[in-house]
């Protein structure tokens, strides 16, 4: 039932309809000043990256264990059981630890407001809700966006590969990277080319903090007994004097 | 020596010039928000305010627990003198780092949302707790020192009765505590330069906050002896001196084990300021464990206050390598905070001085003296 999106970037034309529409949705202002900056933040939530010839988007990747929902300390983010990852503005302090975490650099933060929010796509979960793709695969015209179930969008980029095997770097980006990704990626260069990041780790983010976290607990019984046992070593002396002092007391009354 | 008076006057002068500009960098930074008094930005969300306010200042605070372990659950009394400027010192560090936070949080009237929403996934959730719970038992820690100026028995014996629960709790929220800061570091591995990424930073930030707890005791000592014309107790600093020698070496060799099982040494040859930094942080530490084994320089009050000093400095600067410097690279960006940040900087630590300061002539902080002493406080202490 896990939702995801697979780009094409053989496909992509670099017309940034998906922009637009992402705009719209998101009632952010849209304009050609906003369009040349390709890059992520509280303006445009998914961006087109031009590289020479080729085009790619950037939008937040929806891992399958994401970074960001392991971190924020109020649970703000979630990964929802549709697969897109959402955002609660209400808990949100604004630590900014999930932008400092996030390993593709997604959520962007309103850094002019008084009151700021973070902001990340949240792969159009209400429209996914009602069964509605998302806003970006509606606009595209080629096709090189698509929204869909993971599984099919899986086999289909599977498919692609083999079929025109000359015409695609042979990997599905977002298949295992970083334990894997809502949002698959097909490249005909390597990744890296298109300026993503190929060198991540293929284990989700949030053990490597489990592996400290989870010694919590121990720290805390076993700090106690031996704080506690050394403080009763090192006191006994004097308690036993006091005892001593007692029973001498007890004896002369 | 000879115009003390003026002395302070100048210090008092600098003080209020800190603390308008701290007043006036606050005001920007309520009414421009973080992006009108900061130089953060989405590539680089976290800058000074964390880096050095919190994860330093956090740090910083750690002669606080050490002592209170050393004296109470080790039972070696004659660090006794120290506990209570320690416990202070502790307890205004976390108060001025939840100062900082309140600056850094974008929303930061919702700093109590830890306590009811919760994530214990979140390193930073951890954090939370660990500071609210510290700082409570800081408070508690502390509370006698008020409560014999005020002559309050009946709590004083309460207090008497949670002392050694509270010790021991406070000591292993601080383990917590200053290694989860390190902890925070772990989620970064394709940010963090790899002479600083390792799995074993929640141990480095431990040990190196256990150090760093000693050398600001000596320093705190140096300061107080001045400032309040008290003896310096230094056979007892020189003992500490060598502790801190020795934590120190163990510290340098675990590093560089953990450099070389990551097979990172290489990295060293690399003429990149990451490596610079690297070696200036290594070396004022390096430095202050040589000439502290040396006994000779122990036995100084200005040899052990130099080593003290370069130790505090090889601290933050680790910090601030970990936290900033290290970061810059991977996240394809440079950082240099905007004035804003480092006047809110300078006006926490003004304020740290200046409290302790004052809760130095009016408490009973150097405890063992006869009250006499105490009440002459107040006035200009005499000669060093
Ligand atoms: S900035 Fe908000 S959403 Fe991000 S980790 Fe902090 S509290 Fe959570």
């Amino acid at each position: 039932m896990a939702k995801a999106i697979l780009f094409d970037s053989t496909k992509c034309i670099g017309c940034r309809q998906c922009e637009a529409a992402c705009a719209e949705h998101w009632g952010l202002p849209y304009d050609d000043t906003v369009a040349q900056q390709e890059r992520i933040s509280e303006r445009k939530l998914t961006t087109i990256v031009t590289r020479g010839e080729r085009f790619s988007r950037r939008l937040c990747m929806h891992c399958a264990d994401p970074t960001c929902v392991s971190v924020c300390p109020v649970a703000a983010l979630r990964k929802t059981e549709l697969g897109p990852v959402t955002y609660d503005e209400g808990r949100c302090i604004g630590c900014r630890y999930c932008m400092l975490a996030c390993p593709f650099q997604v959520p962007a933060y309103e850094w002019s407001k008084r009151l700021p929010r973070v902001k990340k796509c949240d792969m159009c979960y209400e429209r996914q809700t009602a069964g509605l793709p998302t806003a970006c695969a509606e606009a595209c015209p080629t096709g090189a966006t698509l929204s869909g179930e993971r599984d099919e969008l899986i086999a289909e980029a599977r498919r692609r590969l083999a079929e025109s095997p000359g015409e695609y770097y042979p990997h599905i980006y977002g298949l295992e990277e970083v334990g894997g990704t809502s949002v698959l990626m097909l490249s005909a260069v390597p990744f890296e080319q298109l300026g993503l990041r190929a060198d991540l780790l293929r284990e989700p983010l949030p053990r490597l903090t489990w592996r400290a976290l989870s010694l919590v607990p121990d720290v805390v019984v076993v700090g106690t007994v031996l704080l506690g046992g050394i403080w009763w070593i090192t006191h006994r002396r004097e308690e036993v004097a006091a005892a001593e002092a007692r029973a001498a007391k007890e004896k002369q009354s | 020596m000879r115009s003390r008076l003026a002395r302070l006057t100048f210090w008092q002068w600098v003080f209020l010039a800190v603390m308008l500009g701290g007043l006036y960098a606050a005001y920007v930074r309520v009414l421009g928000g973080l992006g009108g008094a900061t130089h953060l930005s989405d590539a680089f969300p976290w800058g000074l305010w964390i880096g050095f306010d919190v994860l330093c200042g956090v740090g910083l605070a750690a002669g606080g627990f050490t002592l209170a372990a050393i004296v109470h659950i080790f039972n070696i009394e004659r660090y006794k003198p120290i506990l209570r400027p320690a416990i202070l010192t502790a307890f205004l560090g976390y108060l001025l780092v939840i100062l900082a936070l309140l600056f850094d949080l974008g929303r930061p009237y919702r700093i109590w949302h830890p306590l009811v929403m919760w994530n214990p996934h979140s390193v930073m959730f951890e954090v939370a707790w660990c500071v609210m719970l510290y700082t409570a038992v800081l408070a508690l820690e502390f509370a006698p020192v008020v409560c014999e100026r005020l002559g309050w028995r009946l709590a004083l014996g309460w207090l008497r009765v949670v002392a050694i629960p509270l010790v021991i709790a406070g000591v292993i929220l601080s383990t917590l505590h200053q290694s989860s800061l390190g902890s925070l570091y772990l989620i970064v591995p394709h940010k963090l330069y790899p002479l600083w990424y390792s799995p074993f930073l929640p141990v480095f930030f431990f040990l190196s906050a256990i150090f760093v707890g000693f050398a600001m005791t000596i320093f705190e000592s140096w300061h107080s002896s001045r400032a309040f014309g008290k003896q310096l107790e230094l056979p007892l600093l020189a003992s500490m001196g060598r502790v801190l020698a020795v934590l120190l070496a163990f510290y340098l060799v675990l590093r560089f084990l953990d450099l070389g099982r990551r097979g990172v040494l290489r990295l060293l040859l690399e003429p990149r300021t990451e490596t610079y930094l690297f070696l200036l942080e290594t070396a004022l530490l390096a430095v202050p464990m040589l000439l502290l084994f040396r006994l000779r320089v122990r036995s100084q009050p200005g040899g052990l206050y130099l080593c003290a000093v370069l130790v505090i400095f090889g601290f933050v600067a680790h910090r601030l390598n970990v936290s900033v410097t290290g970061m810059e690279a991977g996240s394809g960006t440079s950082y240099v905070p905007k004035w804003t940040e480092v006047m809110v900087t300078l006006a926490i630590i003004a304020l740290g001085f200046a409290v302790f300061r004052f809760a130095a002539k009016h408490l009973p902080l150097f405890a063992e003296e006869p009250p006499a002493a105490r009440t002459a406080l107040p006035a200009p202490a005499v000669g060093d």
